[in-house]
C-alpha cells in the first residue's frame, strides 16, 4: 500500500466536497431531485443484458453534459471514477474464461461473449461511479443525508452512511500512517507475514475509532444529535420537475434505442450510397 | 459577587479501566474570568475539561454549569453554553470548508438564512480569519487551524469558552496571535496549558493539578512563582520568571 | 427479499433511537467503512475466477449489538450495490437477510452468545466464534438455495445445489472464522469494555424472540422466491420491448428456453453474497445463440465508435477548457 497513492486519492474525494459548494443550475437544484437522477441513471445502466456494448456507451454523454453545465473538471471525476477500474477488472475476469459462445462475427474472427460481458461489466461500473462521484459533487454528502431522510430512510440508517463515508476518510489517513510507519521501520525487508499483518489491522481499527470518536465528541459538543443539516436551502419546485421528467425520458429512450447502432447504420447507408 | 458561572463540587471520575483520574475536585469560577488549569501530563486536566460540557460523566460528584447540572438530560443545553475547543484541531474540523465548519454549531442549534450568515462572519471576522471561509481545512496552517476551531466555538455563543492546549504546536507569532485572541475575549475563558508563560499573561487565576486532586487555586502571581510547589507537581518556573541561562541573572 | 430487509432495517433503526446511545454512532461509522474496505480487499484476491468475501456480519454484531450490526452491514451493501453496478442492487434485499439478518438476528444471539456465555475466557469465545461463523456462511448458503428453489429458476436439483454450495462455504466460514476471532480478539486485548453488550438481544420486549425470528425466517423465504421472480422477470420483460421498439431481427434460438433458465442460474449465483462465489455474469460454456446478426453487430461498432470519438472530443474540450487541475 502505497501511501502516496493512498493520500492522492483521499485529497481527491474531499476535492469532491469542496465542489459540492460551487454555484450554478445544477448545484441550485433540489438535492431530491439530484438524488432520484443518479439512481434511476444507475438502474437504467444495471438493467442492460448482459452483452449490452454499443447501447451503453451514449450514457457517457451525461456525466460530460453534468461536468459541462456545473463547472466541474472533467479529469478530476473521470481519475475517481477510474479507481473503481482495478476491482471491476478482476470481477469480470472470469467471464473470457468461461463463456465461449461467440456472440459477435467480424469476418473470420468470433468475439466470444465472455470479451462482451466482461467489457460490458467494466462500462457499467464505470458509469455507477461516475454517477455516484457527481451526485456528491453537485450535491454534497449532508445534503444528500436530508434528502434520504425527507424520502422516508430512517434516521440511523442514514446517520450510518454518512458516518461511514466520513470514516472512510479516517480509515484511509491512519492506514497511510500505519503503512507509511511500517515502511519506515522495515529495512529491507518486503511484506510481513499474517502475524504482523492482523497486528496492524487491529491497531488500524483501533486507531481509526479513536479518532472517530474525538470527531464525533467535538460534533456533540457543538450541538449535534443525529440530523444532518444542510445550510442549503432546497425546494421541489417545477423546474425539478421538469428535469426529473426529461432525465428520465432521456434515460428510457437510450435504454430502449440503441442509438450508436441506429447512427452505425446511417453511416453505413451513407458509405454504401456513396460507394 | 456574581453567581458562579461553573462549579465542581466533589468531583471525581475514574476511567472503565480502573484509572483515577479526579479525586474530589472542587472549585467554584464566576463570569468573565480567565482561569488557566495547569499539571503534569496525566494530571487529570483533560480529563476535567471533559466532564464540563458532558463528554464525560463523574463516577461521584456534580459539575454545574450556571444553575444546570450537566446530565445526560441537560446535554444540549449545556453545550450550548459551553463552548469546547480541542487540543487537536483536526479532530474539529471536518467539514469541506471553513464556512461549513463553522456554520456547523449553530445549524445545529437552528440558526438558519440571512442569520446564519451574520453568525459566521462574526465569528470569522473575531478571529481574523474570514478570507479563509472557502478554504477546506485540511489545507489550512496549524494557526489557521487553530483561529477557526475557535471561531466554530465562538459562532454558538457560548458562555463559557473551554480551551485544551491552545498554544501547543505554534510559532511564535502563531502564539501570540492567539495570546491577543484570548487577552481580548469578555466570555469566562477555561484553558490547560504546558505554556505557562502564557498562562502567566492571559490568565487572572490558576488552577494547579496534581495525579487527580487541586494542589493550588490562586492568582498567577503567587502560584507561578513558587517553586516548591510547582516541583511537586513535575513543572517548573515559566521561562519568563527562570534565571536567564546565558548570563545567570 | 426487500420487504423483509426494509422491515429489519426499520426495526433496527428503531431500537437504536429508543436505546439512543449515541457512543455507538462513531464505531459504527468506523467498523462500516473497515468492512467496506476489508470487502474490497478480498475481491482484489482472485482464485479460480472467483473471490472470497468477508461477510463481516457476525463480526459487527459482536461489537456492535444486532442492531447497530444490521444497519452497518446494510449501509456497507447498499453503497456497494449503487457503486458496482454488477447486478448487486437487484440482490440487495436478499444480500441484507443473508449477509445481515442472519447473522445479526438468528447466529448472534442463538448461537454466539449461549456458546459464550457472560464472560468467556480467549479460547471459549474463539471457539464460539469459529462456530457461529460456519453456522452463518450454512445458513446463508442454505437460504441462497432456497431462495433459488422457490423463485422457480433454478434448474439445478435441490439436492445438487444444495451438495454444491455448502462445501464451498464451508472453507469460507472456516476463513471468516479466523479473521473474525483474531480482530475481536486483538480489541478485546485493548478495549475489553468494548464487548460487554448484553442489553439489546434479550431487550426485544412483547412477542418472544424466537417466535419473532422464525416468522421472518418464514416470511423471507417466501417473499424472497415471489420477489427473485419478480426481479428475474424484469430483463427478460425489456428485452422483449427492445426487440420490439428497434425492430432488429435477431435470430430465434432454437435451445432458447434452456439457454435462458441456465443463464438466469448463473445470474442467481452471481447475485450471491459474497460467501466465495463473486461472478457477476458467468454464463456456463452453451452452445447458445447464434452470433448476432452480421448487419445489426457491424453498425453497432461503427456507432459505438462514433459515440467514443464524440465522446473523447467532447471531454478534451472540457478539460482544456477548465485546464488541469
Amino acid at each position: 500500500m502505497n501511501s502516496g497513492i493512498i493520500f492522492g486519492s483521499l485529497l481527491d474525494l474531499r476535492q469532491l466536497d469542496l465542489l459540492a459548494s460551487g454555484d450554478s443550475t445544477i448545484h441550485r437544484l433540489d438535492a431530491r431531485f439530484k438524488l432520484l437522477a443518479a439512481f434511476g441513471f444507475i438502474l437504467t445502466v444495471v438493467s442492460f443484458d448482459r452483452y449490452a456494448l454499443s447501447s451503453l456507451l451514449p450514457f457517457f454523454f451525461v456525466p460530460l453534459a453534468i461536468c459541462a453545465m456545473a463547472g466541474l473538471p472533467v479529469w478530476l471525476v473521470a481519475r475517481k471514477a477510474l479507481l473503481v477500474l482495478p476491482f471491476a477488472l478482476l470481477v469480470g475476469a472470469a467471464d473470457p474464461l468461461f463463456d465461449h459462445t461467440v456472440q459477435l462475427q467480424l469476418g473470420a474472427v468470433g468475439i466470444s461473449g465472455g470479451w462482451l460481458s466482461f467489457i460490458s461489466i467494466v462500462l457499467r461500473a464505470l458509469l455507477s461511479a461516475v454517477a455516484a462521484i457527481l451526485l456528491v459533487a453537485v450535491t454534497g454528502v449532508p445534503a444528500i443525508g436530508a434528502a434520504l431522510a425527507r424520502f422516508g430512510v430512517p434516521q440511523p440508517l442514514v446517520t450510518q452512511l454518512l458516518f461511514m463515508y466520513r470514516y472512510l476518510f479516517v480509515l484511509a489517513e491512519e492506514a497511510a500512517r500505519a503503512s507509511q510507519a511500517r515502511a519506515l521501520r522495515s529495512i529491507g525487508r518486503r511484506g510481513m507475514g499474517p502475524g504482523p499483518f492482523a497486528a496492524m489491522i487491529a491497531h488500524l481499527l483501533l486507531c481509526s475509532w479513536e479518532r472517530a470518536e474525538r470527531v464525533h465528541q467535538a460534533m456533540l459538543a457543538r450541538g449535534f444529535t443525529g440530523q444532518f443539516h444542510s445550510s442549503q436551502h432546497y425546494r421541489f419546485g417545477l423546474r425539478e420537475l421538469a428535469a426529473l421528467l426529461l432525465f428520465a425520458g432521456g434515460c428510457l429512450l437510450l435504454r430502449l434505442v440503441n442509438l450508436p447502432q441506429l447512427v452505425g447504420k446511417a453511416a453505413l447507408g451513407l458509405i454504401q450510397g456513396v460507394v | 459577587m456574581s453567581n458562579p458561572i461553573v462549579s465542581a463540587d466533589q468531583l471525581s471520575f475514574s476511567y472503565p479501566d480502573g484509572t483515577v483520574a479526579l479525586r474530589s475536585v472542587s472549585f467554584v469560577i464566576y463570569p468573565g474570568e480567565s482561569v488557566g488549569v495547569i499539571g503534569a501530563n496525566g494530571a487529570g486536566k483533560s480529563t476535567l475539561l471533559q466532564q464540563l460540557n458532558g463528554v464525560l460523566s463523574p463516577t461521584s460528584g456534580q459539575v454545574q454549569i450556571g444553575d444546570i447540572p450537566v446530565t445526560s438530560a441537560t446535554l444540549q443545553e449545556v453545550r450550548r453554553s459551553v463552548g469546547m475547543v480541542f487540543q487537536q484541531p483536526d479532530d474539529q474540523l471536518f467539514m469541506p470548508t471553513v464556512y461549513d465548519d463553522v456554520a456547523f454549531g449553530p445549524l445545529n442549534l437552528g440558526i438558519t438564512g440571512q442569520a446564519l450568515e451574520q453568525c459566521v462572519f462574526q465569528a470569522l471576522d473575531a478571529v481574523s480569519a474570514r478570507h479563509l471561509a472557502v478554504k477546506p481545512p485540511y489545507r489550512l496552517s496549524a494557526g489557521e487551524k487553530k483561529r477557526v476551531a475557535i471561531a466554530t466555538v465562538l459562532a454558538m455563543h457560548s458562555s463559557v469558552l473551554v480551551m485544551d492546549e491552545p498554544t501547543a504546536g505554534l510559532d511564535p507569532c502563531g502564539r501570540r496571535e492567539i495570546m491577543q485572541l484570548l487577552s481580548a475575549f469578555d466570555q469566562t475563558r477555561i484553558i490547560t496549558s504546558h505554556d505557562l508563560d502564557m498562562v502567566a499573561q492571559v490568565c487572572s487565576r490558576v488552577l494547579l493539578l496534581h495525579e487527580g486532586e487541586i494542589r493550588a487555586d490562586g492568582a498567577p502571581g503567587d502560584i507561578l512563582r513558587n517553586t516548591a510547589l510547582l516541583a511537586g507537581c513535575r513543572l517548573e518556573l515559566p521561562l519568563s520568571l527562570q534565571a536567564c541561562c546565558i548570563c545567570g541573572r | 427479499m426487500w420487504a423483509v430487509a426494509a422491515g429489519a432495517i426499520g426495526y433496527s433503526s428503531a431500537q437504536l433511537t429508543r436505546g439512543n446511545d449515541q457512543r455507538r454512532v462513531p464505531l459504527m461509522g468506523v467498523l462500516g467503512a473497515f468492512v467496506f474496505a476489508a470487502q474490497m480487499i478480498n475481491v482484489a484476491i482472485p482464485g479460480t475466477g472467483s473471490s472470497g468475501h468477508l461477510g463481516g456480519g457476525l463480526l459487527l454484531a459482536i461489537l456492535l449489538g444486532p442492531h447497530a450490526a444490521l444497519l452497518a452491514i446494510s449501509s456497507v451493501l447498499i453503497v456497494q450495490a449503487l457503486l458496482f453496478a454488477d447486478g448487486g442492487l437487484l440482490a440487495l434485499g436478499c444480500n441484507i437477510v443473508n449477509m445481515g439478518i442472519i447473522p445479526a438476528y438468528l447466529i448472534y444471539p442463538f448461537c454466539f452468545r449461549p456458546l459464550a456465555g457472560s464472560s468467556p475466557t480467549v479460547s471459549r469465545r474463539s471457539l464460539a466464534i469459529m462456530i457461529s461463523a460456519l453456522l452463518a456462511l450454512q445458513s446463508g448458503a442454505l437460504a441462497v438455495v432456497l431462495q433459488t428453489t422457490l423463485s422457480g429458476i433454478s434448474a439445478l436439483p435441490f439436492t445438487a445445489f444444495v451438495l454444491l454450495m455448502q462445501p464451498i462455504h464451508l472453507a469460507v466460514g472456516l476463513l471468516e472464522g479466523a479473521v473474525t476471532a483474531t480482530v475481536v480478539r486483538l480489541v478485546s486485548d485493548v478495549r475489553p469494555e468494548l464487548l460487554a453488550t448484553p442489553d439489546s438481544v434479550a431487550s426485544t420486549a412483547g412477542l418472544p424472540l424466537r417466535s419473532l425470528l422464525v416468522g421472518f425466517f418464514v416470511a423471507a423465504l417466501v417473499i424472497g422466491g415471489l420477489g427473485s421472480l419478480a426481479a428475474s422477470d424484469k430483463p427478460d420483460g425489456l428485452e422483449w420491448a427492445i426487440r420490439q421498439v428497434a425492430g432488429s431481427a435477431e435470430l430465434a434460438n432454437p435451445r432458447h428456453g434452456l439457454h435462458q433458465v441456465l443463464a438466469k442460474v448463473q445470474e442467481q449465483l452471481a447475485l450471491l453474497p459474497d460467501y466465495g462465489f463473486r461472478q457477476a455474469t458467468a454464463p456456463l460454456p452453451v452452445a447458445g445463440p447464434s452470433p448476432e446478426h452480421w448487419g445489426t453487430s457491424l453498425a453497432g461498432l461503427v456507432g459505438g465508435g462514433i459515440t467514443v470519438l464524440l465522446l473523447s472530443v467532447g471531454a478534451l474540450l472540457l478539460g482544456r477548457g477548465r485546464g488541469n487541475p
